[in-house]
């Protein structure tokens, strides 16, 4: 279980506006609390500062060059380097746009900027818009659905959204007899908490 | 440092299903052997244990136990003359790298491949003649037959504890199973798994048009069993941590749970892990393998003596250890001349993605290969006569997922990807979404194939593989085919929302979602050594102490996941080797 007390890759700054993006990207409403709330952020900040985030597994010796889209991303830079140049961006644009730093913004603001990275009609300088905007998705969508004990998916909120039992051992029984039918159980995390 | 290790009777490099499976046969023959596996040590109970495996994160999102692109990557284009690129983050060929391979963490689907898919050429000539084949493709026969295999497939299944529902024993078709299937001499060592939802939707709607459904056969056990080897295997829970994950419960056949607790027990038995085998060594008249040469987790070079060399290491690296070892003539795609590297094929996935009304598919409840086919539009099984193509596939309901990481993007076109709506469509999709899978054969292509790179390496300085694929006019045809069957099933099943797609209509990539790691080729066995490098035992034709076995055997793929039948050849080589070749050490093949 990670310790959601203090940051362990981003800056305090950066925490906010991580948290900032990602209630937009999942808000709080009354299918459940919000992404930052539930964990998010924390569960983004232990996974940069591990081997996600270094990208430890991917490989990186070149040449680096841009091939066809069917090729794939050939970018050696990192998840902890994407965010790091993408934040700061962010905030930069927003300032130049709107005349206010991202968390400032109006929600219609907000989800009208996040729009513009998702399409690509917001440019960044240092990063593609659009793959960070990927990643923020996926990386949010990742801390407000995994297991709790990577410090997101608080309560398993995410989990009682659709109704996912969680790391159920044995469905022997279910498989038959409740086939087709609706299953109403508190859902189990491989902490065994609820 | 450089050392040697003792000279083995056999050496056998890569230790997933293929290796696995041939250790077993030789030991018990009693030769002495070493394994060298570049992976880690890999322990049922300890590694995955049920309290700590249902994990997304870690497994199907981090593929934490995959072939990492650092520890080994490949470079592909889709036609010569491009420039191959390096796939560089985690991409579609979801290798193993550990002790049991990908046999740790695949599906298990397990299919005997039918007796068409063995002797293509023979069937499609006869049937049709050479004008059902489009421009440039490659056919060619295994030399040998699935009459020849079905003792091996019998074993291989008795070993794995394959569950199923028998469709044809002795010539006699049997209620339940698939009518298609090649002529079966014992029923499945395991009951078919329970059905879901879906599952039962497609068997009925399939029904109504006049096809057979069937349970696709499982390497999750339908019952407690006790395989060949003696060792006691769990059925099935449906814990839904399956495909991408190892399976610590007993239930999942792989080489971890089947095989290596007896092998592991044997005095004429070594595994050296973490090793990786950088090149095969032989006579300076390249007619005789004499050892491999590794470099351990010390970064040392090790050198393993054998009388007999067996790789194992998958299509891929089976390819590349030979094209490093400069043993053969690498396949030269202009002259169509050479033949390692050659009738390199990969798989032809089309799809019916749909959503339904008010339904609670439970699709969370699952195994690897949960999946309810028919049959009717696989390889043969239908006329061709006009469709200007040749094979088909398998059409599956397939209930393999029902994570929520992976399932969050699974939303109706048009609905939102975030924000509140995207939490609104993601409940009603979750429990309302289901798939068709139809996978499809394909063949070999005279501009398919694979060689060194000529700019990338790895990170002990050797040439990466360099994969030219894309898919030609064949794999185009079948799969729009196979994707209006698909859609037509899927709307007969009443769904609300029905998007029919075929991969192939898109150029080859290693990142299409939904696509598959079934490659074949390269290493083909066959009946002419202008067109395949080993003969019908896997033997190579010049070196007849050498034995490359796994799917780069195979010059074509079936509308099946491939593996029974890696089994199924790796058990026919092991008899040839104890029954033939140690008597009478030689080419157990002269032309
Ligand atoms: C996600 C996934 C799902 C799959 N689902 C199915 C399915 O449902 N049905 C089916 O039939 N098949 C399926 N497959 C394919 C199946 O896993 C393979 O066909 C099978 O595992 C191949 O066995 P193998 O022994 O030939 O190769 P592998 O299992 O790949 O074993 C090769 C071993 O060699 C080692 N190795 C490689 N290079 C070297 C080297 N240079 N030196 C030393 N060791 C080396 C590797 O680490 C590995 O352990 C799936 C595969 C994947 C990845
Ligand atoms: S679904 Fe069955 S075979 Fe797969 S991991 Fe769970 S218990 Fe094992």
């Amino acid at each position: 279980m990670v310790d959601s007390s203090k940051l362990v890759y981003l800056t305090p700054d950066e925490a906010k506006l991580v948290g900032a993006v990602f209630d937009v990207l999942i808000p709080a409403d009354e299918l459940g609390i919000g992404a930052t709330e539930a964990g998010c952020v924390t569960f983004l900040d232990h996974q940069l500062a591990g081997p996600y985030g270094s990208a430890a597994k991917d490989y990186k010796l070149g040449p680096v060059v841009e091939g066809l889209p069917q090729q794939g991303p050939q970018s050696i830079a990192t998840p902890a380097e994407i965010y790091r140049k993408g934040l700061a961006e962010l905030n930069n644009v927003s300032q130049k746009k709107f005349g206010h730093p991202f968390l400032n913004l109006t929600e219609e603001q907000k989800v009208a900027f996040l729009e513009g990275m998702e399409d690509g009609t917001i440019d960044f300088e240092t990063v593609k818009t659009k793959d960070f905007f990927t990643l923020l998705l996926q990386n949010v969508r990742e801390g407000y659905l995994a297991d709790p004990m990577y410090g997101g998916n608080r309560d398993m909120v995410g989990w009682k959204l659709i109704g996912f039992p969680g790391a159920v051992y044995d469905y022997r029984d279910w498989i038959v007899s409740k086939r087709g039918q609706k299953i109403d159980v508190q859902p189990v995390s491989l902490l065994r908490t609820g | 440092m450089h050392y040697k290790r003792p000279k083995a009777d056999v050496v056998i490099v890569g230790l997933g299903w293929s290796g696995s499976t041939m250790a077993e046969e030789l030991t018990r023959a009693g030769l002495n052997v070493v394994a060298i596996e570049r992976g880690a040590w890999r322990e049922t109970s300890t590694s995955f244990p049920t309290t700590r495996n249902p994990d997304e994160l870690s497994g199907s999102i981090r593929k934490e136990i995959l072939q990492a692109p650092v520890t080994e990557t490949y470079t592909v284009r889709n036609k010569p003359g491009e420039t191959a690129l390096p796939l560089r983050k985690y991409h579609n060929l979801t290798l193993g790298n550990n002790v049991g391979g990908a046999g740790t963490h695949w599906a298990g689907a397990s299919w005997r491949w039918q007796p068409f898919d063995h002797q293509p050429y023979t069937r499609i000539m006869e049937r049709y003649g050479a004008k059902q084949l489009v421009d440039g493709l490659i056919l060619q026969d295994w030399g040998v037959t699935y009459d020849d295999l079905e003792p091996f497939y019998d074993r291989f299944e008795k070993i794995a504890g394959t569950s199923g529902t028998a469709g044809v024993i002795n010539g006699v078709k049997q209620p339940g199973g698939n009518p298609f299937e090649g002529s079966r001499t014992s029923p499945y060592p395991t009951p078919a798994l329970e059905r879901t939802r879906a599952n039962i939707l497609f068997a009925e709607a399939t029904t109504r048009l006049g096809y057979t459904p069937f349970p696709v056969p499982s390497a999750m056990i339908g019952a407690p069993y006790t395989n060949a080897l003696g060792i006691n295997l769990a059925p099935c829970t449906y814990c839904g941590y399956c495909q991408l994950y190892g399976c610590g419960n007993w239930s999942k056949s792989s080489p971890n749970i089947c095989i290596l607790p007896v092998l592991m027990q044997r005095p004429n038995f070594t595994v050296v892990t973490e090793s990786e085998v950088v090149r095969i060594n032989t006579t300076p008249d390249k007619k005789t393998a004499t050892s491999v040469t590794f470099v351990d987790s010390d970064g040392n070079i090790g050198e393993q003596p054998a009388d007999i060399v067996i790789v194992a290491t998958f299509t891929l690296d089976n390819t590349r250890l030979l094209l490093l070892s400069g043993i053969g003539t690498p396949y030269d795609a202009v002259s169509g001349e050479g033949v390692v590297g050659r009738a390199f094929t990969f798989q032809t996935l089309s799809w019916a993605f749909m959503f339904f009304e008010n339904e609670y598919l439970n699709p969370f409840m699952n195994t690897g290969a949960l999946a309810t086919q028919i049959d009717d539009f696989n390889g043969d099984n239908f006329d061709h006569t006009g469709l200007g193509f040749i094979g088909g596939a398998g059409i599956q309901s397939l209930c393999n997922q029902g994570l929520p990481i992976g399932m969050s993007g699974l939303v109706p076109e048009g609905s939102p990807k975030w924000g509140k709506g995207w939490k609104q469509a993601f409940q009603k999709a979750y429990q309302n979404y289901a798939q068709i899978q139809g996978q499809g054969t394909s063949f070999a292509h005279r501009e398919q194939f694979m060689d060194l790179d000529p700019t990338y390496k790895d990170k002990f300085g050797q040439p990466l593989l360099r994969i030219t694929y894309d898919y030609n006019e064949n794999d185009r045809r079948s799969g729009r085919f196979i994707r209006d069957k698909c859609a037509e099933i899927a709307k007969e099943m009443g769904a609300r929302e029905v998007t029919g797609v075929s991969l192939a209509d898109q150029p080859y990539s290693g990142y299409t979602p939904w696509d598959s790691s079934h490659v074949q080729g390269g290493v083909v066995m066959g009946e002419n050594p202008k067109t395949s490098v080993q003969n019908r035992y896997q033997q190579n034709w010049d070196i007849p102490n050498l034995f490359v076995i796994g799917a780069s055997s195979f010059p074509n793929n079936a509308g099946y996941n491939p593996t029974a039948a890696v089994g199924a050849t790796t058990l026919w080589t092991a008899k040839a080797i104890t029954d033939l070749y140690l008597k009478n050490p030689g080419p157990l093949v002269r032309l």
